[in-house]
């Protein structure tokens, strides 16, 4: 943004800017050996419209990286390019109100009620009144908030959750191209926080900013980011990229260890069903001859049958020696079923589901119950240790 | 005081109501001018140790002492250099509320969430803008209770403005006269009026700071949101 927002826009757009730390180095004269919140020779690019997490131990300069994006920090040496333009030439006022900024306390203004805390940047930026007060209620409206019930409450009168969406609306009040956002979800307890970020989602899914997230909870920067970057005490990169990635290839031992023992188990919460090639399954009608359909599955590794109905809608299992050595096929002689999963299923789930229904395979349906192939526990665990896909990478590494 | 007089002379205030008036608005002038200087200078101190945070201490200190300053021997030794004049009574009234109103404005910016700060900062607040709009609403409520310790302590010390003469003296004149002619009417008259007088600027204050900080009304500040903390040396 090279000038003061257009007050003629009214909603919200989908603009978003690139943000590019270039070898940008922080250090804080006369701090201790392991020189917590400085960060040393930090290289990476959030291409527009991606989240990028900054995850790590407190200390390891995540918070200090995000504050020189806006500048509440200055950096020792090093550029951080928005839009490919060093943030140190612009006007340091400008360059504030042209970024969305939330952080875990929120540090809504107390004297002000909900809407003109959400109207705070516009009313910075010189938007006339009326303007203010539509696009105040407009945003209350997008994170959930009833404009009628919460405009002219004050932040004391509010749940901490509440306060948190009210911060998320006065962040993107005057449609930033970029957010920065410390540790958002820190303050409320953990059913309001995974409340919190799914609507998050849902909403970046509209808006597509480009943000950057800091957190030190690995799991939100998985479940959030669509980059990951980990960092280290001394404020050292020790990975960038796609949480996929970092979960099936750490690059050292501290990341390793940083997203935990379960990494495997986390890496099948990302994918889905869609990734695999499901296996087929030798299918058989009511009323088809019995012998026919036991040569099948005789010849199979898998032995057992899988009864469907005329439109190919699962019925049930027949195991080899269910299957009648002569006469027709009926529906009553299906003994078991498995759990039925869809394309968007994660493997995770997928996985709980087999484990919990005792079961080495379950049924994929497509929308309509037509059965589409089997998954088996044995694929999920083969997804688990293979190399990342490469098709699922956003974007790489810079350079 | 004569043994044959009532202790209260109804009849001698229905006769000097303009008198009893005359001098009480004086004594609520005098209050209120020393009160609004004090304000404007501690103001200036306080934005002055806000940009400068070392004079705080300096500051707090001078003001300190000028306080523990006997008040007869302020008046005695202005009289040489400014005569019996409302000057000569105007500024021991103005330094004694330095103290009581530099502290509490500073409490008041110290009272202010760090996170509100951060927040207004990283959304593009200018220094200026941040202290107009952020930072002094919120210290409202400190610089009124300020405002009002000093009042109160105002009002009690202009009585003693009377022995730089007549013309000016307040409340506090009744009272001299009173003793002077062994009248106790005036006595009583000049000391209940004084004490009404600091209880209705009180709740006048109260009243003001209800109006001007509805945001803190009838709401708990919840301690997430960061409350407005009390200074401990609040008396």
């Amino acid at each position: 943004m090279s000038g003061p927002s257009s007050p003629d826009r009214t909603t919200p757009s989908t603009r978003a800017a690139t943000v590019a730390f270039d070898h940008v180095t922080k250090r804080y004269p006369g701090t201790r050996a392991d020189n917590p919140g400085a960060v040393e020779d930090l290289s990476l690019e959030v291409p527009a419209g991606k989240i990028c997490v900054l995850v790590g131990p407190s200390g390891c300069g995540k918070t200090t990286s995000l504050k020189m994006v806006n500048r509440l920090i200055e950096p020792t040496s090093g550029r951080i390019l928005i839009d490919g333009a060093d943030a140190a030439r612009r006007d340091v006022t400008e360059l504030r109100r042209s970024i969305g900024y939330v952080i875990q306390q929120v540090g809504l203004f107390p004297h002000q009620t909900v809407g003109e805390n959400v109207a705070t940047v516009p009313r910075l930026l010189g938007w006339p009144e009326a303007r203010r007060r539509e696009r105040s209620e407009e945003l209350l409206g997008l994170v959930g908030l009833d404009p009628a019930t919460y405009r002219d409450r004050y932040p004391a009168q509010l749940s901490g959750g509440e306060r948190q969406r009210v911060g998320v609306a006065r962040a993107l009040a005057a449609d930033p191209p970029v957010m920065l956002m410390d540790e958002p979800f820190g303050a409320v307890d953990p059913i309001v926080r995974e409340r919190l970020q799914n609507e998050f989602l849902r909403l970046q899914a509209d808006l597509a900013k480009t943000i950057l997230f800091v957190t030190h909870d690995i799991d939100e920067a998985i479940k959030i980011g669509d980059l990951v970057a980990v960092m280290q005490v001394g404020g050292h990169l020790a990975q960038f990229g796609t949480p996929e990635e970092i979960l099936a290839n750490p690059a050292s031992d501290f990341v390793a260890r940083f997203v935990g023992a379960d990494r495997g188990l986390k890496r099948l919460a990302l994918a889905r069903v869609e990734s695999l090639e499901l296996r087929p399954a030798i299918t058989a009608r009511p009323g088809d001859d019995a012998a026919a359909a036991r040569s099948r599955i005789l010849a199979d590794p898998f032995e057992y049958l899988l009864l469907v109905d005329a439109l190919d809608r699962p019925i049930g299992w027949l195991a080899e020696r269910q299957v009648p050595t002569s006469g027709v096929l009926s529906e009553a002689m299906a003994a078991s079923m498995s759990p039925i999963l869809d394309r968007r299923t994660t493997l995770k789930d997928a996985l709980a589901m087999l484990i919990d229904a005792e079961v080495q395979a379950g049924i994929v349906v497509d929308r309509r119950g037509v059965l589409r192939g089997l998954v088996t526990v044995d694929m999920i665990v083969e997804r688990m240790r293979s190399p990342v896909a490469a098709a699922t990478s956003a974007a790489g590494p810079p350079g | 005081m004569r043994p044959d007089q009532p202790l209260i002379d109804w009849a001698w205030i229905a006769e000097h109501l303009d008198d009893i008036g005359l001098r009480l608005v004086q004594h609520l002038g005098i209050s209120a001018l020393a009160v609004a200087i004090g304000l404007a200078i501690a103001m200036a101190l306080a934005l002055w140790a806000r940009r400068s945070p070392g004079l705080r201490g300096p500051v707090t200190g001078v003001t300190g002492v000028l306080y523990t300053i006997p008040s007869l021997a302020m008046f005695a030794a202005l009289v040489p250099f400014t005569g019996l004049t409302l000057l000569t009574a105007e500024i021991p009234l103005v330094v004694y509320t330095l103290l009581i109103l530099f502290r509490n404005i500073m409490a008041g910016f110290d009272g202010v969430p760090a996170e509100v700060n951060e927040a207004a900062d990283g959304m593009g607040y200018r220094s200026s803008e941040r202290l107009r709009q952020i930072e002094l609403p919120l210290a409202v409520p400190l610089i009124i209770a300020g405002v009002r310790l000093a009042s109160v302590s105002t009002i009690g010390l202009v009585m003693i403005v009377s022995l730089l003469g007549r013309n000016f003296g307040g409340l506090g004149v009744l009272i001299t006269e009173g003793i002077q002619t062994f009248f106790a009417t005036k006595v009583y008259v000049g000391a209940a009026l004084s004490v009404a007088l600091a209880v209705a600027a009180d709740l006048a204050l109260v009243a003001l700071e209800r109006r001007a900080t509805p945001w803190a009304q009838g709401v708990a500040i919840d301690i997430a949101q960061g409350p407005i903390r009390t200074p401990e040396w609040i008396p």
